[in-house]
């Protein structure tokens, strides 16, 4: 239906909307629409076959600024819309905007079925650890101990993992970037080359109500010591090459270790590996402080999407038959009445 | 009709049951197979060509309890060489599997009607399961019935013995012994029961055998029995019905071949989202099966997803489908509002049952109204319709999809566990002579620019499909300004925005109200909608023939009621409106016309007894 047309390459520009963008002055959100808008046309990406699908909270206001088809929905069901849009046309490039709370509580059913189904898209979750357009409460990602209208004395629950629970579900895709990190697109763009559910994780600042709460690995002085973006087939290092992830045999943990001169192969550092799930596991699950946090394409693995195994079961079931309505009426046992009605 | 009223006489012990129309209910254990027997006799009872009604009334437990009186299944028709829309008010046969299916099931019986019971269950372990302290079987308990005792379970291990089945095996035969009888009650051909079990069974030769040899037990055993005892063979004779090809439905059947025909006349693919619930469920089964339709079935994660993606798949240019009982509806009601927001066209059907809660799932009521009309929040106007029988669920289900795609509009069809489960005749249509709406998308912006909130003449939004080069455009829940559909909350594009979808579902053409029965003014006139249809046309046409001035009246469009029935309703001096909720129309209908309509409300999880509304219609004129 969506016929190819060679068109020239689209700028950024393009994928700009007139709406007024209504996000608080400084907020993440502007620098991962803007990531999004830089990424799209290095992916050849057509606007008029692009479908952003969101659900309720401050993220979810994207589709408002996407030169594309959009669809505002309701809180935490956006993966269910999704779902029914790329069923019923496979061939839309269909993107899923969401947030901790969108996601992770009131959706976190939606979540796990889209990502345990594969259904082709990318879900990008804009994780700030709190409840913005609702002003301010605690977040199922926000930290114990989290100070809000809602918690006066703090949370006491513990907070869900987003890429941990996505790779629960059977994720074959799970990614991490920044909000404002130059590396962002290039994880969309393996994300978006990922013929399946890309999971992405965006560390997302809320300026107003969750200020600085990643900068102990966002924050530059901070950002060396603190932040490793793995490499298919790179050995997992951070902090300038001198430190990097090896593996402690006798507890099947990760363990941090000091690398001298570049000798990373000495110092036992493990290479990464994006088809490796358990390797994907101890990644996302690496408790901060001690370890850095794993960032860029966690994992990669692609299996047959939803979609596809839902058309290709329709046209198997459909060979050789023929749609006649006619003939579907009359099925089963029938009678024929043949005489005039009696008078009664 | 069962009609004459039975005097215990002795001549009246060894009369048969009316010519005209006979009611039989099957009852038994959850595990004898009773909904089995009952729908196969069915299908030999339509293949006689007598008109018939069905009621298939059995437990939410699936494998309750052996032998208990929650544990009974039971599936009574009625048929006859009349018009029949009723399944019967009191049966004239009762089949009494087990104490429990007799304890049960003996209120309704008619005086004087028959009992036949499985002696070989009214041990003293089923009586006391079933709480009796002596046997009905050996006591005058039973004497205003003919009682006719066999014991089943023993005449059918006797006839399935040389196939060396176990014993269980063997005493799961006994229902095709007892529909063997009641086939040679009413002089029914076997040939096509004998063709069933051959192939329901074709992997297990043996055990076609053996139901085979039972069904054949049966019949035989009615022969014998016939010379000896109460039983007699009747003959009813074939139903008047207009000449042309027919099969039975159920609801369930019906709406499923609805929304296909539907579909084929929007020129649409259908998408249809839905989540296991009683008594919903069997719409998805019946539609995954029809892929070469273009019908995709998503069975979603849950009620709320599985609205989602079916109105995903509207978005997306499908015709949207969503199916559920009245809990599922319950958690559908957010996206509701979101597609009417959203103007996108959808179906739902709403099985409705006992409520609330999780209330009874396996018995009817009609008590979702008020859910289906007023149910949501925010002013959100959504058209809604109901089907009064199994076989009228076709055309409304068309109905259904012509409103919802011509006026972009989510649409809500009201049907209930009774129609969803009744088999009924069903003259199959001719699909020709059905009426085309095909859908046309915008696929070009029109002259001087395209807004995706402009109306047509109908007050409809265009339907433009994701993919659509030059018509790129965002919705969404927040209210829309007028037109472009850009966010805008001002006082003055609300207003103005409540309105459009106010007036929009209020200006849906919908055909002018006409009397089934009567005339149209009068003394009384009885208001329904939904599977009611059945007790009160009877009941109605009996008053008639007593000379009483009664008019039946029912409605398919709940709303948009049709134009001209606040003038109708007025002509007449009374209203009754039965219905099986406390009153949810008669509330409708005094806030749209400021009439005073009269509830009859029965709550029971029963259908409606024909004789409850007659009486209720001469107190209404007395």
């Amino acid at each position: 239906m969506n016929e190819m047309t060679t068109i020239a390459k689209s700028s950024p520009k393009d994928w700009e909307t007139d709406q007024e963008v209504r996000w608080c002055p400084g907020c993440g959100d502007y620098a991962i629409l803007k990531a999004v808008q830089r990424t799209l046309p290095e992916l050849g990406a057509r606007p008029e076959n692009t479908v952003f699908v969101s659900g309720i909270g401050c993220s979810s206001r994207f589709p408002y600024y996407m030169e594309t088809y959009g669809f505002h929905t309701i809180h935490g069901r956006a993966p269910a819309i999704a779902t029914g849009v790329k069923l019923a046309n496979p061939g839309l490039d269909v993107w899923i905007i969401t947030g901790d709370g969108d996601a992770l509580s009131i959706g976190g059913n939606h979540t796990m079925h889209l990502i345990r189904r594969n259904l082709d898209c990318q879900i990008l979750l804009f994780n700030n650890e709190i409840y913005g357009l609702t002003k301010g409460q605690y977040s199922p990602t926000s930290r114990v101990g989290t100070q809000s209208p809602s918690t006066p004395f703090g949370s006491v629950d513990r907070p869900a993992n987003p890429c941990a629970f996505a790779l629960g579900s059977g994720a074959r895709f799970v990614g991490r970037g920044i909000d404002v990190h130059k590396n962002l697109p290039t994880v969309l763009k393996a994300a978006h080359a990922h013929k399946g559910t890309g999971f992405v994780e965006i560390f997302q600042n809320c300026i107003v109500y969750n200020d600085d709460v990643f900068a102990p690995f966002t924050a530059k002085p901070n950002a060396a010591a603190n932040q490793l973006w793995v490499e298919h087939g790179k050995p997992l290092l951070f902090e300038n090459g001198t430190k990097g992830l090896a593996m402690d045999a006798d507890r099947l943990v990760l363990k941090v270790v000091d690398v001298a001169d570049g000798d990373w192969q000495a110092a036992g550092v493990i290479v990464h590996d994006q088809t490796n799930r358990g390797l994907a596991h101890m990644l996302v699950e690496m408790p901060s402080g001690a370890f850095p946090v794993a960032l860029g394409v966690i994992f990669d693995d692609p299996a047959p999407t939803f979609e596809s195994a839902v058309v290709a079961q329709n046209e198997r079931a459909s060979e050789g038959k023929n749609a006649n309505l006619q003939k579907l009426l009359s099925k089963g046992q029938t009678w024929m009445v043949e005489k005039e009605p009696r008078a009664e | 009709m069962a009609t004459a009223a039975h005097q215990v006489t002795p001549e009246e012990a060894s009369a048969h049951p009316p010519a005209e129309s006979v009611v039989v209910r099957f009852a038994g254990d959850s595990g004898d197979g009773m909904q089995l027997t009952g729908g196969q006799f069915t299908l030999s009872t339509a293949l006689a060509g007598n008109d018939l009604a069905t009621f298939p009334d059995f437990p939410a437990e699936i494998r309750a309890p052996q032998g208990t009186l929650f544990g009974v299944s039971a599936f009574q028709i009625n048929f006859g060489s009349t018009e029949i829309d009723t399944a019967g008010d009191e049966p004239d046969v009762l089949v009494a599997m087990n104490p429990a299916a007799l304890k049960t099931n003996l209120a309704s019986l008619k005086q004087g009607g028959l009992i036949i019971a499985d002696e070989g269950e009214f041990n003293d372990r089923n009586l006391a399961k079933a709480k009796y302290d002596a046997n009905p079987l050996e006591d005058d308990s039973l004497a205003r019935w003919q009682l006719m005792k066999l014991n089943i379970s023993q005449l059918t291990l006797d006839a399935v013995k040389p196939f060396g089945l176990g014993n269980k095996e063997a005493l799961r035969c006994k229902n095709m012994w007892t529909l063997g009888l009641a086939l040679w009650m009413f002089d029914r051909d076997r040939a096509p029961l004998i063709d069933w079990l051959k192939a329901k069974f074709a992997k297990a030769p043996t055990l076609a055998e053996a139901n085979i040899a039972a069904l054949n037990a049966g019949h035989a055993y009615g022969e014998t029995a016939e010379l000896a005892g109460p039983m007699k063979q009747h003959h009813v004779p074939a139903a008047p019905a207009e000449p042309g090809l027919y099969r039975t439905i159920t609801g369930a059947e019906s709406i499923s071949l609805g929304l296909v025909a539907g579909a084929q006349l929007a020129e649409l693919p259908m998408f249809f989202g839905g989540y296991p619930i009683t008594p919903a469920s069997a719409i998805l089964h019946h539609l995954s099966r029809l892929k070469e339709f273009g019908v995709t079935t998503f069975q979603a994660e849950d009620e709320i997803a599985a609205i989602a993606s079916a109105i995903g798949a509207s978005y997306a240019g499908q015709l949207g489908v969503t199916s559920s009982s009245g809990p599922g509806v319950a958690l559908k009601g957010e996206a509701i509002g979101l597609a009417i927001m959203t103007e996108l066209p959808l179906v739902i059907v709403n099985s409705q049952r006992g409520g609330p809660s999780t209330g009874l799932p396996t018995k009817t009521e009609q008590s979702d109204l008020y859910q289906a009309v007023y149910g949501r929040n925010g002013d959100a106007p959504m058209p809604v319709i109901a089907a009064r029988s199994a076989a009228d669920c076709f055309e409304v289900a068309i109905e259904a999809v012509r409103i919802a795609t011509q006026y972009m509009t989510p649409v809500m069809l009201l049907t209930d566990g009774y129609i969803a489960n009744a088999a009924e005749p069903w003259k199959v249509p001719d699909t020709s002579a059905l009426e085309p709406f095909p859908v046309t998308f915008l696929d070009e912006a029109p002259a001087g620019g395209f807004l995706p909130y402009a109306r047509d003449e109908k007050g409809a939004r265009p339907w433009v499909k994701p993919g659509t080069p030059g018509l790129l455009h965002r919705i969404g829940g927040i209210e829309k300004a007028a037109g472009t559909g850009n966010i805008d909350y001002s006082p003055s594009n609300h207003q103005l925005m409540t309105n459009a979808r106010r007036d929009k579902v209020a200006g849906i053409r919908v055909p002018d109200q006409t009397v089934e029965v009567g005339e149209t003014s009068g003394k009384l006139a009885v208001v329904g909608w939904g599977s009611t249809f059945g007790p009160i046309h009877q009941a109605v046409r009996r008053a008639r023939r007593k000379g009483l001035d009664v008019s039946h009246i029912h409605l398919r469009h709940i709303w948009p009621l049709p134009a001209n029935l606040g003038p109708l309703l007025k002509s007449y001096e009374r209203i009754l409106v039965p219905e099986m909720n406390t009153g949810q129309l008669k509330t409708v209908l005094r806030d749209q016309f400021l009439v005073d309509a009269r509830p009859l409300n029965k709550v029971s999880g029963q259908p409606f007894r024909i004789a409850e509304i007659e009486a209720a219609i001469e107190q209404a004129l007395g």
